[in-house]
């Protein structure tokens, strides 16, 4: 039988929530008390976004001369810091001829899709509806 | 780590767990919803991959 939840909301805006929750995996769901979520998802994200780079998977360029690229990196950004970091780390340079690279691709963008539907999960969280 | 079946396993896997993670509340519903989603991306990708095995005709 499943254990009900209670309802919370926060004092602090939903906004600032959702920006803590975009900028670290797992954020906003720490900040709104559901530690065992955030925990699960500051794993499983990073090291989703982690394996994507490790396998030769490119960090887009904002193009969008080429919507599918200029999309990619919207889709990229939306891990949050460690895109930031990977930038900065010179990670996510891409190897085209590379065997895994639409893979790696692949996790690096889903990784970043995910993260936007957490934090539009804990904006939900931060208003009361869950 | 270039196994298309090992990726796709790893995949399925991450991606489950998160969508379970945001879908339910209960730990232990979770894991279930992530099992079942991980049967359900594997399964339809050997299906989907023998449905198209006989492509270019």
């Amino acid at each position: 039988m499943a254990t009900p939840v209670t309802r919370s909301t926060t004092s602090v805006s939903p906004y600032v929530v959702c920006a803590a929750a975009w900028a670290v995996p797992g954020a906003g769901h720490f900040w709104l008390g559901r530690s065992q979520k955030g925990f699960a998802l500051l794993g499983i994200l990073t090291v989703m976004f982690a394996l994507g780079l490790w396998i030769e998977g490119r960090l887009f360029p904002f193009e969008f001369t080429d919507p599918l690229v200029g999309l990619a990196a919207l889709a990229n950004v939306g891990i949050g810091l460690p895109y930031v970091a990977a930038k900065l780390l010179g990670a996510g340079v891409g190897r085209a001829v590379a065997a895994t690279y639409e893979y790696g691709n692949t996790f690096v963008i889903v990784a970043g899709l995910l993260n936007m539907l957490a934090v539009l999960d804990a904006f939900d969280i931060a208003q009361g509806r869950k | 780590m270039t196994s298309h079946v090992g990726l796709l396993l790893v995949f399925a896997a991450l991606v489950s767990g998160a969508f379970a993670v945001l879908s339910r509340d209960d730990v232990r519903e979770q894991g279930l919803f992530a099992l079942r989603l991980f049967g359900a991306f594997v399964g339809a990708a050997y299906v989907l991959g023998w449905l198209l095995y006989p492509l270019p005709l």
